[in-house]
């Protein structure tokens, strides 16, 4: 039994549990009522004027701060509750490839939903001449930073057996990830702290990195920033589910 | 088939199993007995890869447990305790998804988990999500994925806890039709199922053997030649542990 055999077949029951429940209508819909009202009514999208979606890209991270820990709180707290993790590792599952096929799963399912709000690059494109580079770039960096939220919580929640838990835990340690780079962090950090450490910090912030991409400008850095972090919280995530064997 | 050596688990200053040692051939049907929280699960949940031993050796069909995963965990068909399975999917769905995890494919993954169904009496319930199934086919669901794979060893941690007096009846001719060319364990407290699928009984208390033979032979020990007398003769009473504790 491969290593990819085991996460497609994590990754086909994970992706259809979504909508064998209404938690993917649910969310589907929750997420594009509020990035609609978010565009139109905060962000004044029509009178912007312009034929651009930075608006609405610029919403994404507070949204996804809020919605996505929704769908990482489950991934391992819910198998840890009812015992499914007893059957899981007793199959000849590798650790990793059930971590890779959740993720995944929840990852693209993310996908699908942001995929969705095709109708508003549709709008811009009947109304305006957008740069259609730019917003392609955009949909790809908040779908990259999306698994990186994802990822996070999927690791918080191996924590834990606790939903609730893994989503409060999530939504804090996920807003510390994307104001990292706000000057209100970095003011408290730059009196003592020395430069590198300041710097380092502001480099961790999502927000840095997705604004970089959704300037249609993919760089290698913001690339490997986020593949990083989405790697290492699932090696962390892997380890942690690895550990409880021996615990 | 199951080489157990020294088995020794500790749950921090808690010795859970307290040096196991156990050979199960093929072709017997082993009841493990013993009070609530003797050991019994803790036992099953190493020999299945769940839990990894303090101290000691696991041997499934000769590929060691903690080295060798994979191979063992192949070998082996689980029933954990209260039978744990998707509650999200169905009965067909739940099947395939093991299958696919088993490496089975196509034409043997469907003979596969048609045998399933037939031996463990799904039939009616195969459409219905498994979270709306009664206790007793939630329980039958759980024997099918382990028998799936018509694996060398079964293990089955109470396999009848809960069951109606008709389905108890079905599951041990279940394990009694399949106990010729397999090494099974099953873990129980009724002591009426050792007599009637066991081929040999080993009784557990605080984590190590204090029995171990032919159902005739340890009613032998007793002089009233009742199960229930041996049974209380040999183990210690939860409430006397408790009085010990209240000093």
């Amino acid at each position: 039994m491969s290593f990819w055999n085991s996460t497609l077949a994590v990754y086909r029951r994970e992706l259809s549990g979504y909508f064998a429940t209404p938690v993917a209508y649910v969310f589907i819909v929750i997420f594009l009522l509020s990035i609609g009202a978010f565009t139109f009514y905060f962000g004044q999208f029509f009178l912007t004027g312009k034929a651009q979606l930075d608006v609405f890209f610029g919403f994404h991270p507070w949204i996804y701060l809020f919605l996505l820990p929704a769908i990482s709180m489950r991934l391992w707290a819910e198998e840890q509750k009812s015992g499914t993790i007893e059957l899981l590792m007793t199959l000849p599952v590798p650790v990793m490839a059930a971590v890779v096929g959740k993720f995944l799963a929840a990852w693209v399912f993310s996908g699908i939903a942001l995929a969705l709000t095709f109708p508003m690059w549709a709008t811009v494109n009947f109304l305006g001449d957008p740069d259609n580079g730019v917003i392609f770039a955009s949909y790809f960096g908040s779908w990259l930073m999306a698994g990186a939220y994802l990822s996070i919580g999927s690791c918080l929640s191996s924590l834990t057996n606790n939903q609730v838990i893994a989503f409060v835990v999530s939504v804090v340690v996920c807003f510390m990830f994307t104001i990292a780079g706000h000057n209100m962090v970095l003011d408290f950090f730059q009196g003592w702290a020395p430069t590198f450490l300041v710097n380092a910090i502001s480099s961790f912030s999502f927000l840095t990195h997705f604004n970089a991409i959704m300037n249609g400008v993919i760089d290698l850095r913001d690339l490997v920033f986020f593949g990083s972090l989405i790697t290492l919280s699932l090696f962390i995530n892997a380890v942690v589910i690895d550990l409880k064997r021996a615990d | 088939m199951i080489i157990i050596e020294d088995l020794v688990r500790r749950f921090g200053s808690f010795t859970a199993v307290g040096g196991i040692s156990l050979r199960v051939n093929k072709g017997e049907v082993l009841g493990f007995l013993g009070p609530n929280g003797a050991g019994k699960s803790t036992t099953m949940k190493m020999i299945t890869g769940f839990l990894a031993p303090s101290e000691g050796r696991i041997t499934v069909c000769g590929h060691d447990v903690v080295e060798q995963q994979f191979e063992a965990q192949s070998a082996i068909g689980y029933l954990p305790e209260g039978a744990p399975a998707y509650p999200d999917m169905t009965p067909v769905q739940f099947l395939e998804f093991i299958a696919r995890v088993r490496g089975l494919k196509d034409d043997a993954a469907k003979k596969a988990i048609e045998t399933a169904i037939v031996r463990t009496g799904l039939q009616s319930v195969l459409e219905q999500r498994i979270e709306t199934l009664s206790k007793g086919f939630k329980r039958r669901v759980g024997l099918a994925q382990a028998i799936l794979h018509d694996p060398p060893v079964l293990i089955m941690d109470e396999p009848t806890d809960g069951l109606d007096p008709n389905q108890k009846l079905a599951v041990r001719n279940l394990i009694k039709a399949m106990s010729a060319n397999k090494a099974i364990i099953i873990s129980t407290h009724i002591l009426e199922e050792v007599d009637a699928v066991c081929s040999r009984a080993v009784i557990i208390d605080k984590g190590r053997i204090v029995a171990d033979g032919t159902p005739s032979e340890l009613l032998a020990r007793s002089p009233t030649r009742r199960l229930d007398d041996v049974f209380r003769s040999l183990t210690t009473p939860d409430t006397e542990i408790k009085a010990e504790g209240a000093l």
